[in-house]
Order: structure tokens, then C-alpha cells, then sequence
């Protein structure tokens, strides 16, 4: 097993780690409504999302009947909270909040709660569009999760360990997107899945009338819609440290490479959402199974026999 | 110190949430109620020091609980939500058994003499799990492959309700099958 | 946190799950039961491992754990889904007679 790279920093660090995040998710905002302007032909809108935050934040709340307002907030709250929890074991250049000697498999578990977080989000509101918006997501997540569960077996087969820093050690000479881009991409589709973006947003599609965010005003959708944001930086963050070399390159320090890299991943994720169509739940499930699945099984077929001619 | 109270809070969370699945109304309440539970023992696993038999149980049961609501909601015929009622048979008995079964349960707990501990845990302790079942406890994993497969085949086979005549004809000659879904990859 | 505490937490859990499983009518209920009492079997075999033999053979018991709840969950589910589509019930009560 490699040396340990990377370094655990202490808890009030937290602070800085949920800035960068917040940071990363305003400037993914900014980027998404900019390309939406000019795909008008309109200058300008990157100030789009202040503007909107500025008029949900006056907003007044609305409620519906009977609405279940426990469940309704742990499901919008819980967002926001999920992302937060992902970015605790991705590294920052040779930094962590958490190397965890599972992180990777602690990164899976944040990314299941949102199964439950965008269902409970649509269950709460007790609106048919919004529970629509709920289920179409579960159907969604039978799809991409087992796929993406098996691109992330990849880099920790390589690594020979479940720990974030060792996988970034692995990668010393060779990243794993090199030798693995099957993982890469069935990652990168997971990651648009557990953030409800571009082509896996049909949970919030408009021919449902917004789906899961058709009953949310005011701050309420202010923090889901950022929630979601923080979930697309994060999982663009994760896909540094595992595939992607961490903090590793010439010139710049760690943490700066760390940074350009989830910069690039999360401007693609944004930019590829207006250039793919979306995946209609019923139709996905069978991609998910019959071509995601086993072409990941493939990948990690091929990881596994690559480590052992090597050992 | 702080890991004994974490354990005793996370303990009293478990519980109450356990509680919870049978006292509320709402089935999506219950069905949650049941993953905060899980979230919580998988906490306590983390504290008991097996860092990825904790996490797991998170993972799996989140998103078990996730499934289950659905079931909850496709299968309740009335909901329980809308219309409050009792929806339970020999509450007493059944009260009287588990109150029997704690007592009984944590008695033995309290009075039996546990043995000293033997040796110490592994450094990583994940690693070694893994050594142990692709070596010593092979066999083990070797049956459970076999039966979650069994598993799989079988709860499809209960759970379908169209055959394989109903996709391709009597004869089993008809392409392309007919499906109420179209599926995504060109059929 | 002794192994005495941790096992009386799991010896509630177990007898909590154990009313429900008793006591419901739902199918679905009655699993969730059923999942209750397999989370106090996990939390005690957890406390078994870390207070008595913390060598890893004892973990793959809680493995074992896992996978039987999750074999529990696919074939109540299964059985679940048949039975309402035969009978449009979801009631133990009303499905008696598969036990004679």
C-alpha cells in the first residue's frame, strides 16, 4: 500500500470547506444561467442567481393542504446537509476534514440519502406533481445507483483501499481516468442522478409542473435548489481524488489544482445540460441496467486484472 | 467520556425512532422513523469501532427504507393518514410477549458473567474483514452468493405477473416481445 | 458504553420490533417489524465483537446479518406483491389460509 498523502486537518476547517463548496455551487448557478442567456441570444445573467436568491429570500412561504412539514423540510433541508457531509472526505489538495479508511464507501452513503431526501421533499408537499416528482426520482435512482456503485469499486480495487488519500496515492504517475473512463463516465451519469441535473432531471421536469419543486417558495426552494447546486459541486469534487490525480500537477499548489480541476468537471456537468436530452425514467431504467451496468462490471473486470498482473 | 454520550443519545434515538414506526399515522413517518433507527445503530456500529459494517448498514438501510415507502403507499389500502385507526390484532398478547422477551433479554444481559476480552481488534479493521472472507471465511460468502442470486430470481419470479408466453407469444416465436414498456436501448 | 448497556438497547430494539411483528395486519408492517428486531440482533452482535473478541472473524457475523435482512426484505416484498395482486389485500388476517 502507498504512503498516506494526505493530511486530516481539524474541525473548524469545516467552515472553509462549506465557503469552497458554497462558492463552487454559486459559481455553477452563475455559469448555468449565463449559458442560458446567450443560448437566447441575451448578454449577461450571471447575476441571475443572486437576483433570484435576493427575490426567494422576500418571498412569502406558501403551504399547501395537509402538508406534511416535518418530512417536507428534512427532505429540503437535507440536501444542503447531504453535500456538506459528501465534501467532508474529499481532499482539498493534501487536506481533509476526514480521511476515512471507508471514505469512499462514506461517499456512497451520503448519495443514497438523497433517494430518500427527494422522495420525502415530494412526499411533504401532498401534491400530485410533486409526488410524481418523487417517484420518478426512485425509479431514476434503481438505475443509475447500482452502476455508479460499481464505477466507484474501480479506483478502490486500484488503490487496494477504500480510503480517499490512498486512492490519490495510487494515482502518483498514471490517473485513473487514464485507465478507467468507462468508471469516469458511468460516475460522472451518478453524479448528474444524486444531483437532479441536466439529463436525470425529469424529478424536476416541466411537463410535471416542476415536479418535487412545484410546491416550494420562498426559502424553502431557495435551500433545495441550493442543495442541489452543492450536490453537483460535490460530486465534481469527488471526482478529483478518484479519478483525476487530487491535488497532483505542475506549478500550482495542491489545493489550487484541486480546485481548477472541480472547477472544469462542474463547468462541463453544467454546460453538457442544455446539449443532452433528458432520460425519461422508464426508458433509463433499462440503460441503466442492461448497458451502465455491465459495461461497469467490464471496467472493474479489467482494473482487477490489470492489479493482479501487476502484483 | 463524549463517545458514551453520543452512545446514549444516539440509543434513545434509536429506540423512540422504533417506537415511532408503530405509534404514528403517517406511513411515510413510520417508514423513515424505521431509517433514523437504522441511522442511528449504524452510528453506534461506527462507535463500536467497525467503521464499515457502520457505514453500510447506513447505506443499505436508507435505502431500503426508500423502497419501503413505496410499498408502504402502493399496498396500504386505506391510509392511515387520512383516516386514523388501528390497524393491529392481539395488541395484548402481543405487548405481554415483547414486554416478556425485553425483560427476559435484558436480565441476561445485566446477570450473566461476559468474559474477559480476547485480544485486540485488527489495525485496519476493514482490511482485514476483507482478508477474512476471501480467505478463511470464503465458504460463507461462497453460500451467500448462491442464495442472494436464488433470491433475486425468486422474488422476480413471485413478483411478475407476466410470463415469458405473455412477452413472446404461444409459440415463443414473436420478435420483437411485446412489453408494456418500451424500454431505452432501441426496442 | 459496556457491553451490558449496548445489549439491552439491542434486547428494546428487539422487543419493539417484536410487538410490531406480532401485533400489525400490514404485510408491510409486519416486516418492518421483523427489520426491527434484526437491527437489535446487529447493534448485539456489534457489542459482542467489540467488547469480547475483536478479531475480524466475528465481523463477517454481522455481514451475515446484513444479507439475511436484505434476503427478508426481497422475499416479503415478493410474496407482498403476489398476494395483493391475487387477493387485493395487504392483511395478514385475510391470507390465513397460506399457513395451512
Amino acid at each position: 500500500m502507498p504512503e498516506a498523502v494526505v493530511m486530516t486537518v481539524p474541525g473548524y476547517w469545516a467552515v472553509l470547506a462549506a465557503v469552497l463548496l458554497g462558492g463552487l455551487a454559486v459559481f455553477a448557478a452563475a455559469l448555468d444561467a449565463g449559458l442560458s442567456d446567450r443560448a437566447q441570444g441575451l448578454g449577461g445573467g450571471w447575476g441571475a442567481p443572486l437576483a433570484g436568491t435576493a427575490r426567494l429570500l422576500r418571498q412569502r412561504r406558501r403551504t399547501t393542504v395537509a402538508a406534511d412539514a416535518v418530512l417536507w423540510r428534512v427532505g429540503n433541508a437535507g440536501m444542503l446537509m447531504g453535500a456538506l457531509l459528501m465534501v467532508a472526505v474529499v481532499p482539498l489538495g493534501w487536506w481533509a476534514l476526514a480521511d476515512l479508511d471507508v471514505g469512499v464507501v462514506w461517499f456512497n452513503a451520503v448519495d443514497v440519502m438523497v433517494w430518500a431526501l427527494v422522495w420525502l421533499a415530494g412526499w411533504g408537499a401532498n401534491s400530485t406533481h410533486s409526488l410524481v416528482g418523487g417517484y420518478r426520482f426512485l425509479a431514476h435512482g434503481l438505475a443509475y445507483e447500482l452502476p455508479l456503485m460499481f464505477a466507484l469499486v474501480a479506483p478502490a480495487i486500484a488503490a487496494g483501499s477504500l480510503s480517499v488519500g490512498d486512492v490519490v496515492a495510487a494515482q502518483e504517475g498514471l490517473w485513473f481516468v487514464v485507465w478507467m473512463p468507462v468508471a469516469f463516465v458511468v460516475f460522472l451519469v451518478g453524479v448528474t442522478g444524486f444531483s437532479v441535473w441536466g439529463p436525470s432531471a425529469p424529478a424536476l421536469g416541466a411537463d410535471i409542473a416542476g415536479g418535487v419543486l412545484s410546491e416550494l417558495s420562498g426559502v424553502d426552494r431557495l435551500v433545495f435548489l441550493a442543495g442541489r447546486y452543492a450536490f453537483l459541486a460535490a460530486g465534481a469534487a469527488f471526482s478529483v481524488p478518484l479519478f483525476l490525480g487530487g491535488g497532483a500537477g505542475p506549478v500550482l499548489p495542491g489545493w489550487a489544482w484541486s480546485l481548477v480541476k472541480t472547477a472544469a468537471v462542474l463547468g462541463v456537468l453544467v454546460w453538457l445540460r442544455r446539449k443532452l436530452p433528458a432520460l425519461r425514467p422508464d426508458r433509463f431504467m433499462e440503460i441503466g441496467w442492461v448497458v451502465m451496468l455491465p459495461a461497469a462490471l467490464l471496467q472493474d473486470l479489467v482494473v482487477a486484472l490489470i492489479v493482479v498482473g501487476k502484483a | 467520556m463524549l463517545i458514551g454520550i453520543a452512545f446514549w443519545v444516539l440509543a434513545v434515538v434509536a429506540v423512540a425512532a422504533g417506537v415511532a414506526v408503530f405509534v404514528v399515522d403517517s406511513m411515510a413517518r413510520a417508514t423513515y422513523a424505521l431509517a433514523l433507527s437504522f441511522i442511528a445503530v449504524g452510528v453506534q456500529i461506527l462507535l463500536l469501532g467497525q467503521s464499515y459494517l457502520g457505514v453500510i448498514t447506513i447505506l443499505m438501510m436508507v435505502m431500503e427504507m426508500a423502497v419501503m415507502a413505496v410499498y408502504m403507499v402502493m399496498f396500504m389500502g386505506m391510509n392511515p393518514a387520512l383516516m386514523p385507526m388501528d390497524m393491529t390484532h392481539g395488541k395484548k398478547t402481543a405487548i405481554g410477549a415483547s414486554a416478556g422477551v425485553f425483560v427476559l433479554l435484558a436480565a441476561g444481559a445485566l446477570l450473566i458473567p461476559w468474559p474477559e476480552r480476547r485480544g485486540v481488534p485488527p489495525e485496519d479493521v476493514t482490511a482485514a474483514l476483507g482478508l477474512e472472507i476471501m480467505g478463511e471465511k470464503m465458504l460463507v460468502m461462497a453460500v451467500i452468493g448462491p442464495v442472494m442470486v436464488a433470491t433475486i430470481v425468486a422474488g422476480v419470479v413471485l413478483a411478475a405477473h407476466r410470463s415469458r408466453y405473455d412477452r413472446f407469444g404461444d409459440d415463443l416465436r414473436r420478435r420483437p416481445a411485446d412489453d408494456p414498456q418500451a424500454g431505452g436501448v432501441g426496442r | 458504553m459496556t457491553l451490558q448497556t449496548v445489549l439491552v438497547v439491542a434486547a428494546a430494539l428487539f422487543a419493539v420490533g417484536l410487538y410490531g411483528a406480532l401485533s400489525q395486519q400490514v404485510v408491510v408492517m409486519v416486516m418492518m417489524g421483523l427489520e426491527l428486531m434484526i437491527n437489535g440482533v446487529l447493534l448485539a452482535a456489534a457489542g459482542f465483537w467489540w467488547f469480547l473478541a475483536p478479531d475480524p472473524s466475528g465481523q463477517v457475523l454481522l455481514l451475515v446479518v446484513l444479507a439475511a435482512m436484505t434476503v427478508e426484505m426481497a422475499m416479503g416484498f415478493a410474496v407482498a406483491t403476489l398476494v395483493h395482486r391475487r387477493r387485493r389485500t395487504d392483511m395478514t388476517d385475510m391470507a390465513e389460509d397460506l399457513a395451512r
